[in-house]
């Protein structure tokens, strides 16, 4: 009896950490993604990659990850479970960020050396169409709905509005200089992009694709020109936008509604994109020159702890293990 | 690559229909200048130096302005040795309104002087000297290549930070060594540091074969110090002089530890993407007079990009306000000099194989903006023409 005891005691300890809910981010210099626990904050697994993974999404059922392998000029398709390479996606020249249709087939792929995003099928693994873009596309979103698909690109700097059904441009507005991410929110009432050089993030009424605000970044003791808005994302209910800040060093907590700046938090060095937990108490940053993630509590809008990856951590995606 | 261009621009197509059209026309003339015969044969200058860069910004410009309703066309035109270049330039501006100019300083400001040049823009994409930026200042050119002095005041920079306080330098004999070595001098005594001994190279031998005997008892009379800076803007001796000091100090300046305006080591801030692209289409890496062409071609595309206009005086006028700023790949929004039409750009220090530092450095600030830490600043200007 006692025997049995420790023995489930024993089996309980082991499945504890197993049971927790992950980070995965992709290591752009060290061709790897780290698996981080979130109960924990470990590093618990690291797994080889194609070359300079950036762009990292799962699936809808989180069965299967997406990264994109830039230098493999491919989209690698892996198995959560075990870290292995099911196979490669057609994904044009350079992929460097993408994002997964609410269907759970489409991918769209922004090809950063070609001016081209791909719109690839997940399923046949065919590429079901290339759409002519600006020059260096980047940042990718889709509407709730799916109708609208958008992408960003540095040079031209521009935001692009993808009709999905007829895969074809319909508008396409310009921002400050290098846009890098876009994000619908309000139930895709309002398109948001965030424009690295320009410093600035502009706040698109999606129905009309004519601007509503712009939001601008001001961080003390830093001059205006490293303060660069990069990745961003948005607390339970879009009530706050939390915007990494490039080579400030600093994420900043942005009121969604009145489009006021409220905090600004110390991270790691050149803070690049973010993923929340399940339910969006933590936040995790990565930093690609000091190479760690960063851990903000999000209730008291505070950095908790530092998280050593691999070399320049780019992108994050959150995964439920139960 | 034109073609390529060209064809992009045809489809434009799909995406807006009804915007405004305007097609903005640029010249890229080049005057050839005589190029003295260097003692390595190593590293031949490319036949596109410069219109390289400019292709590669016009490319730019197309794909975005096909979403626009804005087109961009660029001709070249190449002035041999003993031909009139003011006629090439007259030419040129009765058709271009932008012009792109590689020519010699006196041949710049010639060009910007003729009666056909009064209200075009000019830009200087291979001239570093000073006066063109100073006294000699002229209201209709800007320049997009740095100025000797903000490359070494960002090499000295790089000294402060690292305490090598006690330089000793080698000027070779063109005047574009001398003229490096003036602006040397000049931020030396700019950044409180210390020139112990210079000396001039004057050599007539051929060091690839006896570099390792001349050259440390050349340097040997230096005396000591903690680098040697090497005036040799046209690299014809500079690389035997590494590695063959009688002391064991770095050697920076022209070779060594460089700065430059571009670099193909440079692939932070995105700047891999423009490297990529430029490899591409030519066939080699992406040397600083590419990087000006570029920038002086995106110059214009960001000022027609934000103002729809393609008229030189408005988009001067936007170029020179608050509002214009342009990605460079650099780390920070490039923009002009108000007061002299250089465009203010971060300095790269490189060795052949990294980057080693960008200037501005921390700490050296600046009341208005820490990239006028390098290069002539506005109190010191002699420049009226913007005024």
């Amino acid at each position: 009896m006692k025997t049995m005891t420790a023995l489930v005691t024993i089996l309980t300890l082991a499945a504890v950490p197993a049971l927790a809910d992950e980070i995965w981010v992709t290591n752009e210099k060290d061709d790897t993604v780290s698996v981080i626990d979130i109960e924990t904050l470990e590093v618990i697994k690291t797994y080889p990659t194609g070359e300079r993974p950036r762009g990292i999404t799962f699936s809808k059922d989180f069965s299967h990850l997406y990264i994109c392998a830039s230098d493999s000029d491919a989209v690698q398709v892996m198995d959560p479970e075990t870290g292995e390479i099911l196979h490669d996606l057609p994904s044009g020249e350079d992929p460097e960020q993408f994002v997964l249709h609410p269907d759970d087939v489409h991918l769209y792929i922004a090809n950063e050396d070609d001016a081209i995003t791909t719109v690839v099928d997940t399923r046949s693994r065919k590429v079901v169409a290339q759409i002519d873009v600006g020059v260096e596309p980047e940042g990718m979103a889709v509407s709730p709905d799916g109708k609208i698909a958008i992408t960003t690109s540095e040079t031209t700097n521009m935001a692009h509005w993808i009709d999905t059904e007829t895969q074809q441009l319909f508008a396409n507005t310009l921002v400050d200089s290098r846009p890098r991410h876009a994000e619908f929110i309000k139930d895709g009432a309002e398109m948001w992009v965030s424009s690295e050089i320009g410093g600035t993030i502009t706040v698109f009424d999606t129905a009309t694709q004519t601007e509503k605000a712009k939001i601008a970044f001001e961080v003390k003791g830093v001059h205006p020109d490293r303060v660069q808005p990069v990745g961003f994302e948005f607390t339970a209910g879009d009530s706050h936008a939390y915007v990494a800040l490039g080579p400030s060093n600093h994420v900043a907590v942005v009121n969604a509604d009145t489009y006021e700046v409220e905090d600004y938090i110390l991270v790691g060095r050149r803070v690049w994109h973010m993923e929340f937990n399940r339910d969006r108490s933590r936040l995790f940053t990565t930093n690609g020159v000091s190479g760690d993630v960063t851990v903000i509590d999000v209730a008291n809008r505070e950095a908790i702890k530092s998280i050593k990856v691999g070399r320049f951590p780019w992108g994050a995606a959150f995964r439920p293990t139960e | 690559m034109l073609n390529r261009m060209l064809c992009a621009a045809a489809l434009l197509c799909c995406a807006q229909a009804a915007v405004a059209e305007v097609a903005v026309s640029i010249g890229h003339l080049r005057v050839a200048q005589p190029l003295p015969p260097t003692l390595s044969n190593l590293d031949p200058v490319p036949g596109d130096l410069g219109l390289a860069g400019a292709l590669t910004g016009l490319s730019d410009n197309a794909t975005t302005g096909r979403f626009l309703g804005h087109s961009y066309a660029l001709s070249d035109r190449d002035v041999p040795e003993g031909d009139d270049p003011l006629s090439a330039a007259r030419t040129m501006l009765a058709e271009h309104r932008f012009l792109l100019l590689d020519a010699a300083p006196e041949v710049q400001l010639a060009i910007a002087d003729l009666p056909e040049a009064e209200g075009a823009l000019l830009f200087n994409i291979s001239e570093g000297a000073g006066h063109l930026r100073d006294a000699e200042c002229r209201a209709n050119l800007l320049h997009t290549l740095p100025s000797d002095a903000m490359r070494t005041d960002a090499l000295a920079q790089v000294l402060v930070q690292k305490r090598w306080t006690d330089l000793a330098l080698i000027t070779g004999t063109h005047p574009d060594d001398i003229a490096y070595a003036d602006a040397m001098r000049r931020s030396l005594s700019k950044f409180g540091l210390k020139l112990r001994k210079e000396k001039t190279w004057a050599f007539d031998a051929d060091m690839r074969r006896n570099a390792s005997q001349e050259v440390p008892l050349f340097t040997q009379d230096l005396g000591d110090y903690d680098a040697l800076i090497v005036a040799d803007e046209l690299h014809d001796f500079g690389r035997y002089v590494l590695y063959n000091t009688w002391v064991a100090r770095p050697v920076i300046g022209s070779e060594g530890l460089s700065p430059v305006g571009w670099s193909p080591v440079i692939e932070q801030w995105g700047a891999a993407q423009l490297q990529s692209r430029f490899a591409e289409a030519h066939a080699r890496d992406m040397a600083p007079e590419d990087y000006a062409a570029w920038a002086a071609l995106r110059t214009i595309g960001e000022a027609v990009t934000r103002t729809g206009s393609a008229d030189p005086a408005e988009l001067r006028a936007y170029i020179l306000s608050e509002a214009f700023e342009l990605a460079g790949f650099k780390g920070r929004p490039l923009s002009y000099r108000r007061w002299n039409g250089q465009l203010r750009q971060p300095i790269a220090v490189v060795h052949p194989r990294a980057l080693v530092a960008q200037a501005p450095l921390d700490g050296f600030l600046h009341r208005v903006n820490e990239l006028d830490t390098i290069g002539l600043d506005e109190p010191e200007s002699k420049c009226e023409a913007f005024r």
